[in-house]
């Protein structure tokens, strides 16, 4: 047979390919316009990629004098309707936490990358989740959130990138994608496909006020009325993407006694002990939160229902562990393992923490469970099932009290 | 084969990195799922590098792993480190150039070569990580040696295509010296 220049007729060839490295390249090809950064490790590829491929193609790149200012850059970029990548790890990403607010007040959109490290402070450069709070609950100051994916192999990292641009033109907002290090660092093989979302027509972008009315972008309204009516809209946005962006991922969820909830790296970890734990009798399954805002709530109430215990898995001393109770409301017993300052757990510490949880946890249907008052649930979209599936319904019947034995 | 795990251990600038990455490359190549992971830490500035490769049929969870089938040790802090690490019936590769401790597993298998000597024969001291894979490979057909010599080939030629001669000749003198080796009982 002879090979042309043509399409190979089965799957393309693989690149092994670094996650920094990846998740730029894929920004490129999603039509990113402008790129501003400052150096950090572990997220250093990623700007360098940058450095080398944004001025090949006649596009922006700038590394700032600092994060505040590679941030407030693209601030600026992004007002103009450019679609504007930047990224950082985080140190770095606390430094732009001001701009952040700034761009969701004056809904801007824009894609924040955060290769996490160890933390508090300078902390370390090995891969951490302690970044969760900081960006899921908001980041900077003001009434506001942010859409956060959380890619769990660089594949994943790559897709979530043009997902991630076209979510924060969709909903005019800044959108975070929350790396670990492990992932920044690591190589897998990645078939090398992109998309490149639409654009969508100018209606706000200071562009061009040629030939028509000059427009506004800005997050300065002084007057208290008008700004708590902005803060309406806003909220009304993000109840919004709350109802229609949800993702998450599972994994042998048709019949777990003990469900795992983690993301991200954690979640690579906590797949290994499942298998593990699997072949050695315990049946466990994997809940991967893909959107940690907006979280995906009712999947997991719908399957706490039915497990004996929850086991949150994080690299960090328990972040995303709030808002899996929050979730949970009592339902089942939430346990969670982690580890900090650049430290993983290994799939071993996960299947021995799964043990001891069984150990301690009763059946669901000998477990005196609570139940809360009806009341309307609104349909859950997923990823991995496509979107409006059904997950449960409210529990029916009086409310009684919560169940007293929730572990931290 | 269901899922391997290799730890390459040594000096910065031994070419702990790049041996990984000619195993990845040439798994990937044979259409295997593969993940390489390096200990980035503050530890790769003049202490002991490392690198983890995992070869599976099927995707990959954890890119950490509580034993490694195989580790690769170039210099006396790796085996330290590492040799608790292997698994049982596991391999360990070890660098008799530079590591004069004995090897305390006995439930583990052991090829003990002077790989930097090795190197040094086939044309330069740094291909002593190139010299340790042959020998991994030998013992543990992860990939064929072909495939790692093509993974070579795509690497170096692209930056120094100079090198490529010496490299594969390291291959071979590991994989040689390791074939030939009797295994202890």
């Amino acid at each position: 047979m002879t090979t042309a220049a043509v399409a190979p007729a089965t799957m393309p060839e693989r690149v092994l390919w670094k996650g920094n490295e990846a998740i730029a390249e894929a920004a490129i090809q999603a039509g990113c316009d402008a790129y501003f950064g400052y150096p950090i490790t572990p997220q250093a590829e990623l700007l360098e990629w940058m450095a080398r491929r944004m001025p090949e193609l006649g596009r922006a790149f700038v590394q700032a004098e600092s994060e505040l200012g590679a941030i407030n850059m693209a601030l600026g970029a992004a007002a103009t309707g450019k679609r504007v990548l930047v990224s950082s790890s985080s140190p770095g990403i606390s430094l732009m936490a001001e701009a952040m607010s700034y761009m969701a007040g004056s809904e801007v959109p824009v894609v924040l990358v955060d290769v996490m490290r160890g933390g508090p402070g300078l902390g370390s450069i090995g891969p951490s989740q302690s970044d969760y709070l900081q960006l899921v609950k908001g980041h900077g100051h003001g009434d506001y959130r942010v859409p956060v994916l959380a890619p769990a192999s660089i594949a994943e990292a790559m897709a979530l990138v043009a997902d991630a641009f076209e979510l924060a033109e969709r909903y005019r907002t800044p959108v975070a994608i929350l790396a670990d290090g492990a992932l920044g660092q690591a190589m897998e093989p990645v078939v090398p496909e992109y998309r490149e979302p639409p654009r969508r027509p100018s209606t706000w972008q200071a562009d061009t006020a040629r030939g028509r009315a000059p427009r506004v972008v800005k997050s300065l309204i002084l007057r208290p009325e008008d700004l708590e009516a902005h803060n309406r809209d806003l909220q009304a946005k993000y109840r919004s993407i709350e109802e229609h962006e949800v993702r998450w991922a599972g994994e042998s969820l048709d019949d777990p006694e003990i469900l795992v909830v983690a993301y991200g790296t954690a979640a690579r970890v906590a797949r290994t002990a499942i298998a593990r734990a699997r072949a050695a009798g315990l049946r466990a399954g994997l809940l991967r939160p893909i959107t940690l805002w907006p979280f995906p709530t009712l999947a997991l109430r719908g399957l706490a229902r039915h497990v004996r215990a929850v086991l949150v898995v994080e690299l960090s001393a328990g972040q995303m562990l709030d808002d899996v109770r929050i979730a949970v409301e009592g339902l089942a017993p939430v346990a969670f393992h982690g580890r900090t300052g650049g430290m993983l757990p290994s799939p071993g510490d996960v299947v021995t923490e799964l043990r001891r949880l069984w150990s301690i946890t009763e059946p669901v249907n000998g477990r005196h469970r609570p139940q809360r008052g009806r009341r309307p649930v609104p349909t859950e979209p997923t990823l991995a099932t496509g979107h409006g599936e059904q997950l449960d319904e409210g529990v029916a019947a009086e409310d009684l009290p919560a169940l007293a034995e929730v572990w931290r | 084969m269901t899922e391997r795990s290799t730890i390459f251990a040594g000096f910065g600038g031994q070419g702990i990195l790049f041996a990984g990455t000619v195993l990845a490359r040439a798994a990937m190549a044979e259409g295997r799922e593969v993940l390489w992971i390096p200990s980035y830490g503050p530890e790769m500035r003049g202490g002991t590098a490392s690198c983890t490769v995992i070869v599976a049929e099927e995707a990959i969870g954890s890119p950490v792993v509580d034993q490694a089938d195989a580790v690769v040790a170039l210099n006396p802090p790796s085996l330290a480190k590492f040799e608790p690490v292997v698994a049982a019936g596991g391999l360990l590769v070890i660098n008799r150039s530079l590591i004069e401790a004995e090897v305390r597993r006995n439930d583990v298998e052991a090829v003990e070569l002077p790989c930097t000597a090795l190197a040094r024969e086939a044309g330069d001291d740094r291909l002593v990580s190139v010299v340790a894979l042959g020998a991994l490979l030998a013992r543990r057909p992860l990939v064929s040696l072909a495939s790692a010599g093509a993974a070579i080939e795509a690497i170096v030629s692209a930056k120094r295509p100079q090198i490529l001669e010496a490299d594969l000749a390291a291959l071979r003198a590991g994989y040689e010296a390791a074939a030939v080796e009797t295994v202890p009982a």
